[in-house]
């Protein structure tokens, strides 16, 4: 079997899995499996940036809230149906994105960061500032009505979790094959020696400015869905938190890998639950288990996994 | 020198806070040949071909590649026109195999189709000498075999121009004997800009010489006429003028 084969094989044995768990498992853990397969979404389009491009950004919220919002708002004020309000979700994703990479690529290493943090904190304050429009911290919530796409309905159990898994398909499968493609060599390749992939006559800014849009419309596209999946939008989401989660999930799961995104929000999800279920000082456990995967599996359960066994691993 | 000159300067100069690392250069590098660039440390050849592809902003002057003005051009489009660079300290991709290291030397001209991707490494690495080594992750080679990898590196951009910044550092005797060898079977097609601190190598392979000294050019001509020249054996020796 070819590298290739064995990581085609990977991706669609993993959506074959997810599917066939929706069957298997308690509606509860259908429930959580939902979520984590938004919010490996969000991961995914961090990973590509942090994984695949080398580029650690601390505003990644402001991307997952653009896409909220943007789906949020059109419908909440504008009355937009589902799939065009998602479309603007992902619209203002990818614009917002644009915006902010061709800004914040002119800094590289920790001044990216600080610009990235900034312009989060920046669209943060913004949400707040058009209380009147966005209700602010409260946040609010779309109607159960309004939530049905191509005629499912997306409030039952099976409408949840399917679209979740095709969203989540969707974006896993275009990852894998943009970062075997020759445009993610090359995002690889800056990642590992920019200045080399320089002078091999690569357009490196280009380059990472396609990487930050496809990134945020990533992140965007999971806001989106997370508020069409849950009904709810809210000013929290774009809080420096939920930039620090995807950043935590990714390095957790393994940056670099295709499907380290999902594991690490898998993880995560279910270390935080089931400490929780123990214990009301959860985050201690958790804490504790972080300090030890880093410690031991700096590169992520799925990027120790490529090291010590499977070298293919994409 | 011969009549068609694949690259030039005029007026080249480079200014690093006061401090003058190139001085009002104007050179020409004639088609299908191969150039040395020499002089003692410090003379600022690297900063001269670190204009010449773009890496470094010139102060002042021109730079022209087959008859056109390149000044405005950033590094990136300059590879593009057929230059290619390997670096004077080795900078491959370390975390990446040697075909993979190759693959996007060669990708960047031969795009998405993978069969003449790959058959244009196969031949790189095999010229080179590092085919068995193809699967290997190229941080974990020798210092010598990086050398091999970058300069594999650059024939696989099949270079109009290829600028060499000193590449027999460090390798062993017979590494630089099989170099010898290879950039002779380049010339032609090819032209070559070499910089090089190894004599022996710079007399076996160049048909001319440029000295560069203080940041000016000292000489430039045949190696026979470059070996005669009082000014240089100055620079070299610290001989007084005669």
């Amino acid at each position: 079997m070819t590298d290739a084969q064995r990581s085609n094989l990977l991706h669609l044995g993993t959506i074959a899995v997810l599917a066939a768990a929706f069957f298997v498992l308690p509606i509860y853990h259908v429930g959580n499996l939902s979520r984590i397969m938004v919010l490996a979404v969000y991961a995914m389009g961090y990973n590509f940036l942090l994984g695949y491009t080398g580029l650690l950004s601390l505003g990644h919220a402001l991307f997952f809230a653009a896409g909220m919002y943007g789906l949020g708002l059109s419908m909440e004020l504008f009355d937009l149906s589902t799939a065009p309000a998602l479309l603007m979700g992902l619209v203002t994703a990818l614009t917002v994105s644009a915006v902010i990479g061709f800004l914040a690529l002119r800094t590289s290493g920790v001044s990216f960061m600080i610009v990235t943090l900034m312009f989060a904190q920046a669209g943060y304050l913004t949400i707040l500032y058009f209380g009147t429009y966005t209700r602010g911290d409260e946040g609010f919530v779309i109607q159960q009505s309004a939530r049905v796409l191509f005629g499912i309905d997306l409030t039952s159990d099976s409408g949840r979790y399917f679209s979740a898994l095709v969203l989540f398909s969707i974006c896993f499968l275009a990852v894998a094959y943009l970062v075997q493609s020759p445009f993610g060599r090359t995002l690889i390749a800056i990642r590992e020696n920019e200045e080399r992939a320089r002078m091999l006559g690569y357009n490196t800014a280009a380059h990472k400015l396609k990487a930050v849009i496809i990134s945020g419309t990533i992140s965007g596209l999971s806001g989106a869905g997370y508020a069409l999946l849950f009904g709810y939008a809210g000013a929290t989401f774009a809080t420096v938190q939920y930039s620090i989660f995807p950043l935590l999930w990714v390095l957790l799961g393994g940056a670099g890998t295709t499907i380290g995104p999902l594991i690490g929000v898998l993880f995560m999800f279910y270390l935080i639950d089931l400490s929780s279920s123990i214990t009301s000082a959860y985050m201690l456990i958790a804490g504790l288990v972080l300090v030890l995967l880093t410690l031991f599996a700096p590169q992520g359960l799925a990027g120790e996994i490529r090291k010590r066994v499977f070298k293919w691993l994409p | 020198m011969a009549a068609v000159n694949i690259l030039s300067t005029k007026g080249l100069t480079k200014v690093y806070g006061g401090i003058t690392a190139n001085s009002n250069i104007d050179f020409a590098l004639p088609k299908g040949k191969i150039m040395a660039l020499i002089g003692p440390n410090g003379a600022g050849k690297s900063t001269f071909v670190g204009m010449l592809c773009g890496r470094i902003p010139a102060t002042s002057g021109e730079v022209f590649f087959e008859g056109k003005n390149i000044n405005a051009l950033p590094a990136h489009k300059r590879i593009s026109l057929g230059i290619a660079y390997t670096f004077q300290i080795t900078s491959v991709f370390g975390g990446l195999s040697l075909h993979e290291n190759v693959a996007l030397a060669a990708r960047r001209r031969l795009g998405r189709n993978t069969d003449a991707v790959n058959a244009k490494v196969s031949a790189v690495l095999a010229r080179v000498g590092l085919t068995d080594r193809a699967d290997q992750i190229a941080g974990d080679l020798s210092y010598g075999h990086q050398r091999l990898l970058e300069i594999a590196m650059g024939l696989a951009q099949d270079p109009r121009l290829f600028i060499l910044d000193e590449p027999t550092q460090g390798l062993a005797d017979a590494e630089i004997t099989e170099f010898i060898d290879l950039i002779k079977t380049l010339s032609g097609d090819t032209t070559i800009l070499l910089i090089e601190h190894n004599m022996d190598v710079v007399m076996k392979t160049a048909a001319y010489i440029t000295v560069l000294n203080s940041g000016e050019i000292l000489a430039a001509g045949t190696p026979d006429e470059i070996r005669t020249n009082a000014a240089v054996q100055a620079a070299y020796l610290g001989v007084a003028h005669a």
